[in-house]
This record gives structure tokens, C-alpha cells and sequence, in this order.
């Protein structure tokens, strides 16, 4: 006890040094110029809060003598729920519209795309082992392709996403190539560089995109050739339904068209999974050497995951650009990278419904408190509250930069591990 | 002539800048063969641990510049020193020997925590300073343009010579720099011979952190504007100089930092600045493939 | 069989293999043994295609007749094309993969090709089904030989440290080869495990497979092998029969040299 004590004590004297000069004191923009505020309270409650957790940690892992084993139970009990779990949230998704709400509709597509991009990223980082912290270079890649190819040559969603998810492809072949013989750290960090590349050159290249600007007037998509003019006249939806034409009914079919994405995503993953290819990406995830010596080309092998999942970036990026109507060089920075990175890791670094459930709290669960949050706010007319809506992207990323860590040293192969055989042996004939 | 005079001047103070974050990251990657995706991070930290002291300082009266920079510089330091100590007890010792995109991803989510929480505690605004320093030496004039050697620069590039010398000293002629090396070169024989690894590996983290603070101080200083975002940039193009010089190599690094300056700066005045850091970034993927082991570094084999 | 020439290895102005030549024949078991340090490991990555020599040549001839130059091949190639398996010292499992996995991974070339390039088996088509099979009947066929069939869907890493030598050994087996090359298979296994482990080569020696080991330990060895090579500083020293190895002062002085300097080193 007396350990843990100190212990805490030490962790409290390294929090004060960290907090206090960046908490306690704030730089802050006036007319001025930079002016110097305090935070004494702020840098108290975190030093506090550092002591007391560090205290509890200490004393719980002294009484649990063993370090924890990966909990196979625990696993079991997981997938075991996994199996009802996975049609009841299929279900949901698909009643999700009846609720008829367009702000649920329209979260439920975000989460949706996020999922999507999760899948297409857990390829490539859970099951080949490749880090990549660029994939948001091919999601753009995706959004401007449609987006020009819709400019310059007038082609509707539907051809042009296909096309999309080729150029992405290619755009993967063509990094990957050169780039999957480095090691895995350096494959993060020239990744990395290629994402920023691809922003900045989205940014410059005005000629072409337009740059800052974006391009907006990205045509909606077409259901079998029907649009959801606001109209009503030949031609649309309204129109030949012989409805009324209303906004939530494109809304809603964006919503159906980003969930078939998503499935389609997940169904070529499992597919893929428990072929050879997707077998050799989790061989190679284990152990690259290993690999080599039973004549898997490795580079080939990678490229293959590399290339297949900035597909699905390509994907999501079209669909992005049609859902959004407009598309800026913005929306591709490394935050998206790494928010569906911490997607993909916080749900377990292979695990199909770990990644959507990840994505349903970590982009669902967010905004539904920052709503609620404002709610509150507006009916007790409290600044507090309206300041931690307004707050709350901020810290976004600040939780998913911590979940990061803290889910890497508690456990490294995600919250939810456990994964399921991608072939057992028939029964003896 | 007088112009590109200019940019080698201003190329080889930027790359005194990077040469010193560059450092933090080869000796980490030296000792425990890893990427320390934070680094950059504590850079920035560092530029605004350096700006909240000298706005400290100037509001406590105290005037005199050289006095002012060597209290916000030990500050910088020290605190930043703190943080790299942080970051090393926290994300990287307990994941030595865990699954190979462990440490990694945990390093990513470092950098992440740091980039938002100097954004959360000190506002996402740029913050703008008033130059400390002004004037300086008017070297030659011609061709109409008008060759100048900044104080600033000056202050810039003997504080980076005089913590470089006092680090140089550090790793050669020191018990400590004894043991970084030999952990450098196995860190198992070097646990077992009775050197404290742990230890070691803590005070790598330490050093490199307190360097990139004054690497932070010095761009404070040169730019005169930070926000949350600069740790990013700075930290690939700081990589990209360790791999250049050779990723493991000190000296390396410091040249590689020159070079990296120098080609920044030249592409930005003679080719497009909206493109400088694509230059940058292109050259560390173009070193990655064609020169893994960079200008001054060591081949390695890989063991089977 | 496998010719190896001239074969030299330099790290740095180290000559860890230095101008080594030896043959091993079709059928037989041929160990390389030696102190340690002595470029065995070294020699063997050269033919396994891990490492590229500074110099020498290495031919692997197969039983119809095509004739293989491993030290211009890429690694992977030795394995696919030349079908020159391996097993590494510090063992290389597909941990988290299931035991049958590691034998499904290993066949990787040919059920890939049955796949139509992974594209058709996606949907379902092409004759992936019957490959797939195969290959399960494959790994069955080595699951029994080495005593793991009950074990098949439990993770390779949660294996006993044994049965995870006799799978790496299976797994190399699964990529059909015609020259299978052990590191140290014996090392760290109890004297029962030891004697299931010289079973198991016997048999695969017998099912027409040429094997190439490298033992650290000469006792291991002679009990099995056909043929012997003794390597020391990067040389070879010694080549003919164990027995005739057994006897050759060389050897002899190399192995008593050895222990002095262990007792050197204890001291």
C-alpha cells in the first residue's frame, strides 16, 4: 500500500509537470495580442484525478497478482453474443429510415460510411498487418474522381463508382508498389506522407480541382434512372411513384445505398478471409519471414490487400462526394485517417463487428451526446453545457488518440478478440 | 547570385531546426528500432512551452533578451524532458515484445493525444509573436538585393551549435553516452552486462525530447507563429532528414537536417512554395526506397 | 542433388561461410554440423535464398532432370519453384493462426492458382472447391503423421514447445518439397521428443524427400544421417559418412577446441 502510494505520488509530481505549464497557462489571442491567462483549477482536478486513478491501478494490479491472460471466456461469451448481436443490429440498420427522421437518417449514413471505411481499412491493418496511415488519400482519391469524371464528362454515380473504385486501386498499386517492401514502420510514415501529398496537391492543382474551393454540384445518384428531382415532373422518382416529392426520400435512399456498400464491403471481406488470399494476408500479418519460406510472394501478397482496400476507400470516397454534393480538399485530412484507424483498432484488428460497433460509439455514440448535450443546453438555457456540445469534435480526437494507447497496453489485440477459424476439418469419412 | 546567397543562409538555419528534431528520432530509432511518431509532437509542445515563457517572462519585467531566452530555453527543455519521459513510461515500455503493430499504432496514438490536447488546452487559434530579435547584418549587396544575416539567425544557429556540442559531449565522452551506445548495439548483451536498459532507453526519450524543445524555441523564435498543427509537418520532414543521414546516425542526422533545410528553402524560391512540402515528403519516400541506409548509415542484416 | 560451389558469405570484412563446397545426394539426409559460429546458419540462409552469397554458386537438380540456381533466385521462388522447404531455429509459426491454418497457408501457391487468381473464388466459381479438398486432405495426411489431428482448430501458438517443431516440420512439408532444410530441428526438445523427431525425418526420407540439416549437436545427428559435413570458422573441415567423420582428427580438434574455449568462457 505504501508502494502504491508513492507511486501515485511520483505519477501526481510528473502529471504537475505536464500539466501545469500547458493547462495552468494559456496563451490566449486578444487585441492585444497574446495575452497570458491562469487555470489553476483545471491543472488541480487533473494532477487530482492522475493521483486517485494511479492509486486505484496500483492497488488493483497489486491485489490480481497475475498479469491477465488473454480472456478466452470472455472471447467465447463475445462471440457467442456476436451471433445474435450481428442480425439484430441488421436489422435495426434496416428499419433504421421508418423512424422517418432525417437526423437519424443522415447518422445513421455517417456511421455507415465509417464502417465502411473500417472494413476497407481493416484489411489492409487487421488482417495483412499493414499499417497505413494514409488511407484517406484513396477515399479522396475516390470522392474527386466521381466528382470530375461527373464534371468533365457528364457520368452519372452508378458508372462512375466502379470507376472510382479502380482509380483508388490503381492509386494503391502505385504507392504500394514501390513502398510494401519497407518495413512496417517505415510503411506508416511514407503512407502518411503519401495522404498529405495527396492533400496538398488537391490544394495546389487548382487548374484541376479547383483547389480550396472544391467542386460542388456533384450530381446526386439515380435510382435505375430516376432521379430525386425536387420537380416531380417525368423522369424522377416522384414522378413516376406518382408521390410527392420530398428531400427525406433521397435521404433515405442514400442511406439504402451506402448500407449495400457497407454489406457488400463486409461480404467480399469474410469471402476473401477464407480463401488462400485473404489466409496468406493474416500468414503474412503473423509472420512475414515465415511467409517467405513457403513461397508466398510477399510484396504481391500485400499489394493484393494494399490495392483491395483503397477499393473500398475508392468507394466510400464516391459515395461521399454524391451524398455531400461538393467536395473540398478539407475533407481529406490525416484526422480522417485516424479516426478510422482508431475504428479499426478499438474494434479489434480483424473483427468485422467490431469494427461496426466500434464506428457505431465512436462516431454515433459522439454525436448523439453532442446533441443531447445541446439539447440540455438549450432547454435550461446553460452556457456550461452549450460550451461542452460546442467542445466536444475537440476532444474527439483527444479520446481516440487515448483509446489508442490504452487499448494497445491493455490489450493489443483490441477490446474484442477472438477470431473465428477460416476452415476446420471435415469429419473423418 | 545574391539571392540564392540569401536562401543558403536561410536554408542552413531551418535546417539547424530540423537537424535537432532529427536527432531525437534516430536515437530513439537506435535504441529501440522504432519510429517515435510522438517526437514531432513534443517538438510543437515545446514551441509552446517556449512561448507561455517568454510571455511568462515578459510579464515578470524581465527585458533583457539573452537572459530571457536562456531561462525559457532551460524551461522549454526541462519540461519538455518531462514529457518525453511520459511518453516513453506510458505508450512505448509496457508493449516491449508485444505484437509487432503494437508499438506502432500506440506511438500514432501518442501523437494523436498530443496534437489535441495542445489544442484543447491552449486553443486552436495560430498565435502570433512579436519578434524578439530585429535587424542584423547587411552582408553584400547586388544585382538590387540585399544580402542579410539576421541576429535572429545568428542566435539561431550558435544556440543549435553550443546544445549540439554539449549533446556531442554528452553521447561520446559520458557514462551515460557509454551506455546509450552499447544499448544501440544489443540491447539484450547490454542488459545482461549490468547496464539498467530501462533506464537507458528513458533517458534517450529525455534527451531527444529536450532537444526538439529548443529545436521548438528556435522555430518559435524564426517563424514567430505556432499552432497545434506544426509538430505534424516538422515531424515527417525531421524524419525524413534522419533517414537521409541515415536513420541511427547522429552526425546524420544533424546533416540531413542541413540538406533537408536547404532543399526546402531552395524549392520554395525557385520552384513553387505551395509545393515545399511535397518536396520534402517526396524526397522521404524516394530515400525510403532507393537509400534505406541513407548518406552516413549502417546496412543491416536482417537475422533469421 | 544440391551442389553447393565456392560458396562465400562476407558481412563487413567478416567471412562467415569462406569458399565452402559440398554435395548433397537424392535421397539421403545430410547434415552440416559445427561449433557455433561456425556459418552453418549462414550457409543455410545462402540456400534457402535469405541471404544472397558475395560469391559461389548453389544447383539444386531435381529428380526430372531441371536444374535450379538458388543463389540467383528470390526468396520466395526457392520455395515455390525450386521446392526447397525450411524450418527456422527460433520456431516461425503462424501463431495466432489455428494449426490446420498453418498447413492451408503453406499450400498457399497451389490452392491460390485453383482460385483463379483469388477474382473467381470470390464468387463462388471456379474449381476452388475440389482444390480446397485437397488441400484438406493433405494437411489431414500430416496432421496424423505428426500426432496433431485433435488439436487442429487450436491456435499454433498455444501448442507445447515440441509439437510446435514437428508442425513447422509438417507445414514445410505441406509446399511438396524435394529437398526439405532443418535448423537445429532437435534443439530443446526432451530425449522422447528427440527420438519421435528422428521417426518423423526417417519417414519423410523415406517418402522420397532429400533433407539437409544443420545440427549443433554431433550425437543428434549420427544416429540419422547418411552423410555429414563439418564446418568451422566458415569452412569446411570434414565431409564423408558419420562414421568416417567420427574419426577424423579434424573434426576431433575442432569439437575439443570448442570445449576449452566453453570453459574458457565459463571461467
Amino acid at each position: 500500500m505504501n508502494l502504491a502510494l508513492r507511486d501515485a505520488f511520483l505519477s501526481a509530481a510528473a502529471a504537475l509537470g505536464l500539466f501545469l505549464p500547458m493547462v495552468g497557462f494559456v496563451a490566449t489571442n486578444t487585441d492585444q495580442g497574446l495575452v497570458l491567462t491562469y487555470r489553476p483549477i483545471a491543472v488541480a482536478v487533473l494532477v487530482a484525478m492522475v493521483f486517485v486513478g494511479r492509486l486505484i491501478a496500483v492497488s488493483w494490479r497489486g491485489r490480481s497478482a497475475r498479469p491477465q491472460q488473454p480472456n478466452a471466456e470472455l472471447a467465447a461469451r463475445f462471440a457467442a453474443a456476436g451471433k445474435y448481436l450481428t442480425p439484430l443490429l441488421l436489422v435495426m440498420a434496416l428499419l433504421l429510415p421508418l423512424s422517418g427522421s432525417r437526423y437519424y437518417v443522415d447518422l445513421g449514413t455517417l456511421v455507415l460510411t465509417y464502417i465502411m471505411l473500417g472494413w476497407g481499412l481493416n484489411i489492409v491493418v487487421g488482417l495483412a498487418g499493414l499499417l497505413d496511415l494514409g488511407y484517406v488519400a484513396f477515399y479522396a482519391v475516390g470522392a474527386y474522381s466521381y466528382a470530375l469524371l461527373a464534371e468533365s464528362f457528364g457520368l452519372g454515380f452508378w458508372t462512375c463508382l466502379p470507376l472510382a473504385g479502380i482509380l483508388a486501386a490503381f492509386a494503391g498499386l502505385l504507392l504500394g508498389f514501390p513502398v510494401l517492401r519497407l518495413r512496417g514502420d517505415y510503411l506508416a510514415i511514407v503512407t502518411l506522407a503519401f495522404g498529405e501529398i495527396i492533400r496538398v496537391v488537391l490544394i495546389n492543382w487548382v487548374s484541376l480541382t479547383h483547389g480550396p474551393n472544391g467542386i460542388s454540384g456533384v450530381p446526386r445518384p439515380t435510382l435505375f434512372g430516376l432521379s430525386f428531382s425536387m420537380d416531380g415532373g417525368e423522369g424522377t422518382v416522384a414522378g413516376f411513384f406518382d408521390i410527392e416529392p420530398e428531400t427525406i426520400q433521397r435521404v433515405v435512399f442514400l442511406y439504402y445505398v451506402i448500407f449495400g456498400l457497407a454489406l457488400l464491403t463486409n461480404w467480399v471481406t469474410l469471402r476473401l478471409r477464407r480463401l488462400p488470399l485473404g489466409r496468406a494476408w493474416e500468414a503474412l500479418r503473423e509472420d512475414e519471414v515465415a511467409c517467405r519460406s513457403l513461397g508466398i510472394d510477399v510484396t504481391n501478397t500485400k499489394l493484393t490487400a494494399f490495392a483491395i482496400g483503397a477499393m473500398f476507400g475508392g468507394f466510400a470516397g464516391a459515395f461521399f462526394a454524391t451524398r455531400q454534393a461538393f467536395v473540398s480538399p478539407e475533407s481529406f485530412t490525416f484526422i480522417e485517417s485516424a479516426t478510422v484507424l482508431a475504428i479499426v483498432v478499438l474494434g479489434g484488428l480483424g473483427s468485422q463487428l467490431g469494427v461496426a460497433l466500434a464506428a457505431l460509439a465512436m462516431v454515433g455514440g459522439l454525436e448523439l451526446l453532442r446533441e443531447l448535450l445541446t439539447e440540455i443546453a438549450e432547454q435550461m438555457g446553460s452556457p456550461i453545457f452549450a460550451g461542452l456540445a460546442g467542445e466536444l469534435p475537440t476532444y474527439r480526437m483527444l479520446i481516440f488518440g487515448i483509446a489508442l494507447v490504452v487499448v494497445m497496453v491493455l490489450r493489443p489485440r483490441g477490446l474484442v478478440s477472438g477470431r473465428t477459424p477460416t476452415a476446420t476439418l471435415p469429419a473423418r469419412a | 547570385m545574391a539571392y540564392a546567397l540569401q536562401q543558403l543562409i536561410n536554408g542552413l538555419t531551418l535546417g539547424m531546426i530540423y537537424g535537432l528534431i532529427a536527432v531525437g528520432y534516430t536515437m530513439v530509432y537506435g535504441i529501440i528500432g522504432m519510429i517515435n511518431f510522438a517526437h514531432g509532437d513534443i517538438f510543437m509542445i515545446g514551441a509552446f512551452l517556449s512561448l507561455i515563457a517568454l510571455l511568462g517572462l515578459s510579464a515578470l519585467g524581465i527585458s533583457s533578451v539573452p537572459l530571457a531566452l536562456a531561462l525559457t530555453l532551460i524551461f522549454a527543455a526541462g519540461i519538455a524532458a518531462i514529457y518525453g519521459w511520459s511518453v516513453e513510461r506510458i505508450a512505448y515500455r509496457p508493449l516491449r515484445g508485444s505484437f509487432r503493430l503494437a508499438p506502432l499504432i500506440s506511438a500514432i496514438g501518442m501523437s494523436i493525444t498530443l496534437q489535441n490536447f495542445a489544442q484543447v488546452s491552449q486553443g486552436a487559434r495560430v498565435k502570433p509573436m512579436e519578434p524578439l530579435i530585429s535587424g542584423g547584418l547587411l552582408l553584400t549587396e547586388g544585382d538590387g538585393f540585399a544580402v542579410q544575416l539576421s541576429w535572429m539567425q545568428i542566435a539561431i544557429v550558435v544556440t543549435t551549435l553550443i546544445v549540439l556540442a554539449i549533446f556531442t559531449w554528452l553521447v561520446t565522452k559520458t557514462p551515460l553516452g557509454r551506455s546509450m551506445r552499447a544499448c544501440e548495439q544489443d540491447l539484450k548483451m547490454a542488459g545482461l552486462l549490468g547496464i539498467d536498459t530501462d533506464k537507458t532507453i528513458s533517458l534517450t526519450f529525455v534527451i531527444g525530447a529536450a532537444l526538439a524543445a529548443v529545436a521548438g524555441l528556435m522555430f518559435l523564435l524564426y517563424y514567430g507563429v505556432i499552432d497545434f498543427y506544426i509538430g505534424f509537418i516538422a515531424g515527417v520532414k525531421a524524419f525524413t532528414a534522419a533517414v537521409l543521414g541515415g536513420i541511427g546516425s547522429l552526425p546524420g542526422a544533424v546533416l540531413g537536417g542541413l540538406l533537408i533545410g536547404l532543399i526546402e528553402v531552395f524549392w520554395s524560391a525557385y520552384f513553387s512554395v505551395e509545393y515545399k512540402d511535397v518536396a520534402a515528403f517526396s524526397i522521404l519516400i524516394v530515400a525510403l526506397i532507393f537509400m534505406p541506409t541513407g548518406l552516413l548509415g549502417r546496412t543491416e542484416v536482417e537475422k533469421v | 542433388m544440391l551442389k553447393v560451389s565456392n560458396l562465400t558469405m562476407r558481412f563487413g570484412g567478416l567471412k562467415a561461410v569462406d569458399d565452402l563446397s559440398f554435395e548433397a545426394r537424392a535421397g539421403d539426409i545430410t547434415a552440416v554440423i559445427g561449433p557455433n559460429g561456425a556459418g552453418k546458419t549462414t550457409a543455410f540462409n545462402c540456400i534457402t535464398g535469405f541471404y544472397r552469397p558475395t560469391e559461389g554458386s548453389i544447383a539444386l537438380t531435381h529428380p526430372d532432370g531441371a536444374t535450379f540456381a538458388l543463389a540467383r533466385m528470390p526468396g520466395h521462388r526457392i520455395a515455390a519453384r525450386a521446392k526447397v522447404a525450411r524450418t527456422f531455429q527460433n520456431i516461425r509459426l503462424f501463431a495466432g493462426m489455428t494449426v490446420l491454418e498453418n498447413l492451408l497457408v503453406a499450400q498457399h501457391n497451389t490452392l491460390m492458382r485453383a482460385t483463379g487468381f483469388g477474382v473467381l473464388a470470390v464468387f463462388g466459381l471456379g474449381r476452388y472447391r475440389s482444390a480446397e479438398a485437397a488441400g484438406l486432405d493433405k494437411a489431414r495426411f500430416w496432421l496424423d503423421a505428426i500426432g496433431l489431428t485433435e488439436r487442429a482448430n487450436d491456435p499454433a501458438g498455444s501448442l507445447p514447445y515440441g509439437a510446435q517443431r514437428r508442425l513447422e516440420i509438417a507445414r514445410a512439408m505441406c509446399i511438396d518439397p524435394v529437398m526439405l532444410c532443418l535448423d537445429e530441428p532437435a534443439a530443446g526438445l526432451n530425449p522422447r521428443e528427440s527420438e519421435e523427431l528422428n521417426q518423423l525425418l526417417l519417414r519423410i526420407r523415406d517418402g522420397g524427400c532429400s533433407l539437409l540439416l544443420i545440427e549443433h549437436d554431433m550425437g543428434v545427428v549420427m544416429r540419422i544421417s547418411d552423410h555429414i559435413v563439418v564446418l568451422d570458422h566458415g569452412k569446411k573441415i570434414s565431409d564423408g559418412t558419420p562414421a568416417a567423420v567420427r574419426a577424423d582428427p579434424a573434426v576431433i580438434a575442432a569439437y575439443l577446441g570448442e570445449a576449452d574455449d566453453d570453459e574458457a568462457d565459463a571461467a
